[in-house]
């Protein structure tokens, strides 16, 4: 991937949480405390602004730029949870990219991101789609299985207790759901996905 | 100023500056304070950059304690101290304790010339008393 297809990658990441930012604050409002499409699409709106900026070095420096934009301007668990996400792609974005180096890279990304979050897994977080999406990747997937199983995943969310972040405080009322967090992790693999698939 | 600072983090501006008047009042003049509150936009949140300018407000090289109230807010802390200079990583630390309370607490500790670990021990103490 060069620096133009990474470009247009997170050009289309950023107008998809976009778009869907009122459904992702609606999301928040049943289970959270209803500000996730809001921080989301002013993270995304300053990093399509920073845009020519960030693109100016390589695919590392891109994504770790953007990392620390979502850090710096979407302001709640949301920011430095992305931002992580972001940053660590950045930091480990390998030389050559194959299907063992990405799934390796982004394995480290979502470690990274358990670890800021103390999260895991099954928790009804963006983790249930990030670590699924993983596991995917391991196995070579293409864009057509990955855009399923996210979504399968994402939808698996609803019957989930909530054990961490704000939707914890509810408890069983958490159950019957979609996550928030789950929902825009879905997003942004489905925008990476219409990129791929369109630059054939 | 030779005290460990305080630094007051919430999703809400008015929270942090009604807990920082209260240290103020209650604790004096005696040790260095900030807060900040409220995200990029404005709205309720907390935000990175506010951290670090708070962090740089109330720093002192015996070092920085820090109260957060929920969520968000102990994460963008746990970001903002990872992004400052290396040489001053070490020297800032987030309570485990209740935000009004704990501020009280720590700012006391510190007020008595206490080191970094104390002030955290005694504010996180709190929790104890609630259990």
């Amino acid at each position: 991937m060069n620096i133009t297809q990474a470009r247009i990658i997170i050009d289309s990441v950023a107008r998809r949480v976009i778009a869907h930012a009122d459904e992702l604050t609606e999301l928040d409002q049943a289970i959270g405390d209803g500000d996730h499409g809001l921080n989301m699409r002013r993270g995304f709106e300053a990093v399509l602004a920073d845009l020519d900026t960030l693109a100016a070095g390589d695919v590392g420096a891109l994504f770790n730029g953007v990392g620390r934009t979502l850090v710096m301007k979407v302001g709640g668990a949301s920011g430095p949870l992305y931002g992580t996400l972001f940053m660590q792609l950045g930091k480990s974005w390998p030389a050559e990219l194959n299907a063992q180096t990405l799934h390796a890279t982004c394995r480290a990304a979502v470690d990274a991101v358990a670890a800021r979050g103390k999260s895991q897994q099954g928790q009804k977080t963006m983790l249930d789609v990030l670590v699924p999406m993983c596991d995917e990747l391991a196995t070579g997937a293409d864009c057509a299985a990955l855009r399923a199983r996210c979504a399968a995943c994402a939808q698996a969310t609803v019957p989930m207790l909530a054990t961490r972040g704000r939707a914890s405080f509810l408890k069983e009322r958490s159950i019957g759901h979609l996550d928030p967090g789950a929902r825009s992790s879905q997003l942004m693999i489905e925008a990476v996905c219409d990129c791929l698939e369109n630059a054939g | 100023m030779s005290n460990v600072g305080i630094v007051i983090v919430s999703h809400s501006p008015d929270v942090a500056k009604g807990a920082a008047d209260m240290v103020r009042q209650m604790v004096g003049q005696g040790i260095p304070l900030a807060w900040t509150g409220g995200n990029p936009g404005g709205g309720l949140g907390t935000s990175v950059e506010g951290i670090l300018g708070a962090i740089d407000a109330a720093w002192s090289d015996a070092g920085v304690a820090i109260l957060v109230d929920m969520g968000g807010a102990e994460t963008n802390s746990e970001m903002a101290i990872e992004m400052l200079e290396p040489a001053r990583q070490g020297k800032v630390v987030i309570c485990n304790a209740p935000v009004v309370e704990g501020a009280v607490m720590a700012a006391t500790e510190a007020w008595s010339g206490s080191d970094l670990a104390t002030v955290k021990r005694t504010a996180e103490e709190l929790n104890h008393d609630l259990d």
